[in-house]
């Protein structure tokens, strides 16, 4: 039994078989040409260094055998090695922390105002917009290479550098967060005399904390992983000795420093999971 | 004590409030009627200056209020309480903190974003909860709440701002018809005991005749009828609404006991289907 389709609807199931169609051919053009950039490429990049691809690759399992090695040649000592170790590890979290919270609160400023539901002044949301992807177009380590060139090796240029980068990063998706907020809350607010100050803190940040914090924790595991790579330049914390022990060749160091790292982040990823589902559960009437 | 005279909105062509003009000389319980669109909300807006007219004046107490600005007219809306349908509340708040964010314009910006409200005004802002039957939700959270207690928190927010004027936009239009009667009985209230006037825009015909002293009905963004509830003949009824020649007043009532609209027994069948075969 076949339908019996009216004209008019007949017409538009053409135009659909025409447009799918269409579609198909666009997606095979993209395909095709993506595969032969990465093809291109590949020829390229081989022809421009020194050794092929594949080379390395037999080199790449030597150093994790070796270190490995190392750490078993130490017996009993290589535990010692992690309390020896554990307060550059200390060092690392606090530089993240402070880095974290102090560009949270300038994230949370920023936000605000580059929020084009909050602030009518179209200018000044750009321009707020503007300061957010310069402090998020330099990554922590360029600025903080710079600083530790003009201030000499210490925490401080880290700590600047990431709290910089941090403003950009967490202010975008505040800045997102805030523009999804519901202003219905805000309306009720204006209609009885609250000015621009009392909406925010009464209208949307009870609204908005529980996400704020949520990225903020995200944020201050990004900044531990961070303040480590710093280390490496010269900004001291366990990425100063990690990067000295894989120079020296110190085995059982290094995977001391391995460990510790990883269990960290692990620690952080549960710490964070636990408390957002507590801000989430509970919402902001207890912070807010 | 308020005029409002020529009052207009326009949103580019269209005319959301089209020369507006009516006083009130002591308080009185105002009911707006009018089809959706037809500038009801536009009006309130204004009046509350959440908008700003394209023209005309509004008269209060010999100062025109809509050419107050910055803290002048933060400290109008502050005395002229506005009532949303969509309650407009903090979720995240519990009640309490919420009728206390009525008194915001009373507080210098600095202690008010610490909540420092002082122990006078939280037994008032209590009394006004207690008043709505609703004190015992003090500190829940606004959240968990049905809309009907919300719009009563939302009552209690507008006591507490110790207003001149109380606006109710739509108050009832969200609410099941039980909820629906105490708001509407709570406004009167207001109306009653502390002698404010209170200014309702409202779909329904009959709640604008039960609650209200005055009907204003609006359509397409005039005014097309002030006066008694009771002069309201079923000819400016249709003009107002837009209605055909079967038009039933009671084809715009939600409330509760009024038989005569409901469907009958017929309408409810549902009609076969005639199926058409290829």
């Amino acid at each position: 039994m076949s339908l019996a389709v009216p004209n008019h609807l007949s017409v538009i199931e053409l135009e659909l078989k025409r447009q799918t169609k269409m579609r198909g051919v666009y997606s095979l053009t993209i395909f095709v040409a993506l595969v032969l950039f990465i093809i291109l490429g590949f020829e390229t990049a081989n022809e421009a260094n020194s050794g092929g691809f594949l080379q390395g690759f037999s080199q790449l399992l030597d150093f994790p055998i070796d270190i490995i090695k190392m750490s078993f040649d130490a017996g009993w000592g290589w535990f010692y090695l992690l309390v020896e170790y554990f307060p550059a590890l200390m060092e690392t979290i606090h530089m993240a922390i402070l880095a974290t919270f102090i560009g949270f609160v300038g994230a949370v400023v920023v936000s605000l105002l580059a929020s084009q539901n909050l602030v009518k002044n179209t200018t000044a949301v750009s321009l707020m917009r503007r300061v957010m992807d310069f402090s998020r177009a330099f990554p922590e380590l360029v600025i903080a290479m710079v600083l530790l060139f003009l201030m000499g090796k210490s925490a401080v240029p880290a700590l600047i550098a990431i709290a910089f980068h941090t403003v950009g990063a967490l202010g975008k998706l505040f800045s997102e967060v805030n523009e999804n907020a519901d202003m219905k809350a805000v309306e009720g607010l204006t209609a009885n005399g609250a000015n621009w100050f009392q909406q925010v803190r009464y209208g949307i940040i009870p609204h908005v904390l529980p996400n704020y914090l949520s990225y903020g924790l995200l944020r201050l595991e990004i900044n531990v992983r961070a303040s480590t790579i710093l280390g490496f330049v010269g900004a001291g914390g366990i990425g100063e000795q990690l990067t000295a022990n894989i120079q020296w060749t110190y085995g059982a160091d290094v995977t001391a420093i391995f460990v510790l790292l990883i269990v960290t982040i692990i620690a952080l990823d549960y710490l964070s999971r636990w408390l957002r589902g507590k801000l989430i559960a509970s919402g902001a009437s207890v912070v807010g | 004590m308020f005029s409002v005279s020529n009052v207009s909105k326009h949103f580019g062509e269209v005319r959301a409030v089209d020369d507006a003009s009516f006083s009130i000389a002591e308080p009185q319980m105002v009911g707006i009627i009018g089809r959706s669109g037809a500038g009801k909300s536009t009006l309130l807006r204004v009046l509350n200056r959440l908008a700003d007219a394209t023209s005309g004046e509004v008269w209060v107490e010999g100062e025109d209020i809509l050419s107050f600005k910055g803290a002048r007219k933060r400290e109008w809306q502050s005395n002229c309480a506005m009532i949303f349908q969509q309650f407009n509340l903090v979720p995240r708040l519990d009640v309490l903190t919420n009728v206390l964010l009525g008194r915001l314009n009373k507080h210098r910006t600095i202690p008010s974003l610490f909540k420092l409200f002082s122990a006078k005004e939280r037994l008032d802002a209590l009394m006004a909860l207690d008043r709505l039957g609703i004190s015992s939700i003090a500190l829940q959270r606004v959240e968990t709440l049905s809309g009907g207690q919300q719009q009563r928190v939302a009552i209690a927010r507008a006591l507490v701002q110790k207003p001149q004027i109380v606006l109710a936009d739509e108050p009832i239009a969200s609410l099941d018809p039980l909820n629906a009667k105490i708001v509407m009985e709570s406004l009167r209230d207001i109306h009653d005991t502390d002698g404010l006037t209170v200014i309702c825009n409202l779909h329904t015909l009959d709640t604008a005749r039960q609650f209200c002293d005055r009907v204003i009905g609006m359509s397409e963004g005039r005014i097309v009828f002030d006066g008694k509830a009771d002069n309201l003949t079923t000819e400016v009824a249709k003009s107002i609404y837009g209605a055909s020649e079967d038009f039933e007043e009671s084809m715009t009532s939600t409330a509760i006991g009024s038989d005569n609209n409901k469907p009958s027994r017929e309408d409810l069948q549902i009609k076969e289907l005639s199926t058409v075969d290829a």
